[in-house]
């Protein structure tokens, strides 16, 4: 006889359970704190002369929270972006191009601003 | 559709189209529009990074496109969108643990989060201007 504890040994269709829906609640709870110091930090900084925001940036606490918010960021950003895709694009080429770019945008973007964060923390 | 009793009486899902426009509702489209409005901002942040990360030059040509006024006003937008995703997020996370979840609350939601996103983004844009004094 079937019963639902079959499907929940096996992690259901997607074989991963509500390992996206965690996921995307622990990156949700680490923003609160980085965007607030995002927004901060940005504000205090508009109109800042280079060797002011190279030396911010360069901080190690500020590295810090700008490279766990980029991670988290971008992990929560592709969660969200495919959920949307998902419901609203129906055609399947078009959906898969279309999670495909929105996996490739998060990770690019994030990466590129990780190597910046890095370089200009630890580079010369 | 309509051919053959199974598919006649399989509920169907709601349909934007046919409901009044309600505030909850208005609330979820404008989480996924700011969520989407975040993306565009981590785009904006990143290549900030990068100039920073580039030299004096790069970080120049960024800098007086963030100070001029449509660059202003995008980073005004994006702070906007940042604190309403969110107030929305916390809602949300509200929500997952079974509270709030009445007719009332999630009405006072909505407005709290329309109201204090609005009043928030525009008390921290004028402490920033007040600590730099002006300009």
């Amino acid at each position: 006889m079937a019963t639902p504890l079959k499907r929940v040994r096996g992690l259901g269709s997607a074989r991963s359970g509500t390992e996206t829906f965690w996921r995307q609640r622990v990156t949700a709870v680490a923003n609160i704190p980085l965007v607030i110091f995002l927004i901060l930090a940005i504000v205090s900084h508009i109109g800042a002369d280079y060797g002011t925001i190279r030396a911010f940036i360069a901080r190690p606490l500020v590295a810090l929270a700008f490279l766990a918010l980029i991670i988290s960021a971008a992990i929560h950003m592709r969660i969200g972006l495919k959920e949307i895709i998902e419901d609203y694009v129906h055609g399947e080429g078009a959906k898969v191009l279309a999670i495909l770019f929105a996996t490739l945008f998060a990770a690019g973007v994030g990466l590129a601003s990780v190597v910046a964060i890095l370089k200009s923390s630890l580079g010369s | 559709m309509g051919n053959g009793k199974l598919a006649a009486d399989r509920p169907l899902s709601p349909h934007l189209s046919i409901y009044r426009p309600m505030l909850t509702m208005l609330m979820s489209i404008a989480h996924r529009i700011t969520g989407v409005g975040n993306a565009v901002g981590f785009l904006l942040l990143a290549w900030w990074l990068v100039a920073i990360a580039a030299g004096p030059g790069q970080y120049a040509v960024v800098s007086s496109f963030f100070a001029s006024i449509p660059g202003r006003a995008l980073l005004f937008l994006f702070s906007w969108s940042l604190i309403h995703h969110m107030l929305g997020g916390i809602r949300h996370l509200i929500w997952d643990t079974g509270h709030g979840l009445d007719k009332v609350s999630i009405e006072i939601f909505a407005l709290a989060t329309i109201i204090g996103s609005t009043v928030l983004t525009i008390l921290i844009w004028v402490a920033g201007y007040a600590l730099r004094g002006g300009s």
